[in-house]
């Protein structure tokens, strides 16, 4: 059904349903491993994180730059440096092909409230511009239409 | 074309600043109006060079763009070396006028962008009769921080990366791609702690809510643009400043972000040479 698929009516500047956003979200690992600049400039980031969607966040390896595991929040005892939750609406809207102004940049989002940053933030910002684009992938994939 | 020379001419001039001479490298091209151009915090002179090699702006306006002392091609001044670099009201505009005044233009135009915008209001309010009008690019009395300065300079992490990589979510996406890396190269180059030492001005010495409102427009003409992706002064903190000054020209620019000028220089192009245009119109009535 539209109205359930569709919501419009917390705010969000575009329309998605939040099962595409968890789902968008979980092909980052497979299009990380296709991007070799992008591990490159990840190459001496190693880091336990929680990144995701405020409904599903997700637990995540890194080494070297490249994710060498991801499985859903939460995990018992499971430590994070550092964690990045934005809500399913945010997410849809950074991966549109022209994202909405003001929802466009990680911390866009946090500052607009749509995103939390918590913890050790050192190695997220000694890569953020790594953590940028590897939160922007699905974009690239095409999630909010055609690139 | 291998070969070709821009025509923009780059020299070095000896101004004081609050009582020493600064070595400030600048730009130029073009004849006529001055047309004095502020660069972003933590960037240099060269964001402009796209604005400084249009004839149709050259045609009428001598354009010039320097280097804030501890930026670009501007060395710290002799006896600063070793010193923490803050940014003040008090030494930014002091830096503008002395500027202009030891290149002797008369009433030139100021554009800033950022920082440049934020004086460029300080301007209005305290020196308007200076200038021909001023015009601010990303510009707002105030505007609410959204990061900790403190991780733009820290030896464990790499300054230039982090603040290109705060800074490039300012950019509009979409945009030219060599243009947004050549406005974070700017970023990637500057010295360490500077970036945040401009925005000492920016955050704690320059916030001028409450006094805007004595600005007057008929003094000198103020123009105030804001990119509709600026998420630091957003379009929204631009039109409420406007607000507050009577006769003061706001426009939202559509497809760009904080950098206007360089970042985009063709979409910036159709907002800017109406007002360049509106102030040539004026010297002529």
């Amino acid at each position: 059904m539209e109205s359930e698929r569709i919501r419009q009516d917390d705010g969000s500047p575009v329309p998605f349903k939040p099962e595409t956003v968890t789902a968008a979200f979980k092909t980052i690992p497979d299009l990380l491993a296709r991007d070799e600049a992008l591990i490159a400039r990840g190459r001496s980031l190693d880091v336990d994180c929680q990144l995701g969607p405020s409904t599903q966040p997700f637990h995540l390896a890194i080494r070297a730059g490249r994710i060498v595991d991801m499985i859903p929040a939460p995990v018992l005892m499971r430590s994070w440096r550092f964690s990045y939750r934005a809500t399913p609406a945010a997410f849809a809207a950074y991966w549109q092909k022209m994202p909405p102004a003001g929802w466009h940049d990680l911390l866009a989002l946090t500052k607009r409230g749509q995103a939390t940053l918590e913890g050790d933030l050192h190695p997220f910002m000694t890569h953020l511009q790594y953590f940028k684009d590897l939160l922007a992938l699905p974009r690239r994939n095409g999630f909010g239409g055609p690139s | 074309m291998s070969g070709f020379i821009e025509p923009i001419v780059g020299r070095y001039l000896h101004v004081e600043i609050e009582g020493e001479i600064n070595r400030i490298y600048f730009e130029e091209n073009g004849s006529g109006i001055p047309l004095v151009c502020l660069h972003t915090a933590g960037s240099d002179a060269r964001q402009w060079r796209h604005l400084m090699v249009d004839d149709e702006f050259t045609r009428h306006f001598r354009v010039i763009a320097f280097d804030m002392p501890w930026h670009g091609k501007s060395n710290p001044p002799d006896s600063q070396y070793g010193s923490e670099y803050r940014l003040t009201t008090a030494s930014y505009t002091a830096t503008i006028r002395a500027f202009c005044n030891a290149l002797k233009l008369d009433r030139p135009v100021v554009m800033g962008c950022s920082i440049g915008g934020r004086i460029v209001l300080n301007l209005a309010i305290e020196h308007a009769r200076e200038f021909r009008a001023l015009i601010g690019l990303e510009a707002a009395d105030f505007q609410q921080p959204w990061y900790d300065t403190a991780w733009l300079n820290r030896p464990d992490v790499h300054g230039g990366e982090v603040c290109a990589a705060l800074v490039s979510g300012l950019i509009a996406p979409n945009g030219p791609e060599v243009a947004r890396e050549e406005t974070l190269w700017g970023y990637k180059q500057g010295g360490p702690g500077i970036f945040k030492g401009d925005l000492y001005f920016y955050r704690v010495d320059g916030d001028l809510r409450g006094r805007t409102g004595n600005i007057d427009v008929n003094a000198c003409p103020l123009y105030l643009l804001t990119g509709e992706y600026d998420f630091s002064c957003t379009p929204e903190d631009t039109l409420r400043t406007a607000a507050g000054i009577p006769g003061a020209k706001a426009t939202v620019m559509e497809r760009l972000g904080h950098f206007p000028m360089s970042e985009n220089p063709e979409q910036f192009r159709r907002y800017i040479a109406p007002v360049l245009q509106d102030i040539l119109d004026k010297q002529t009535l």
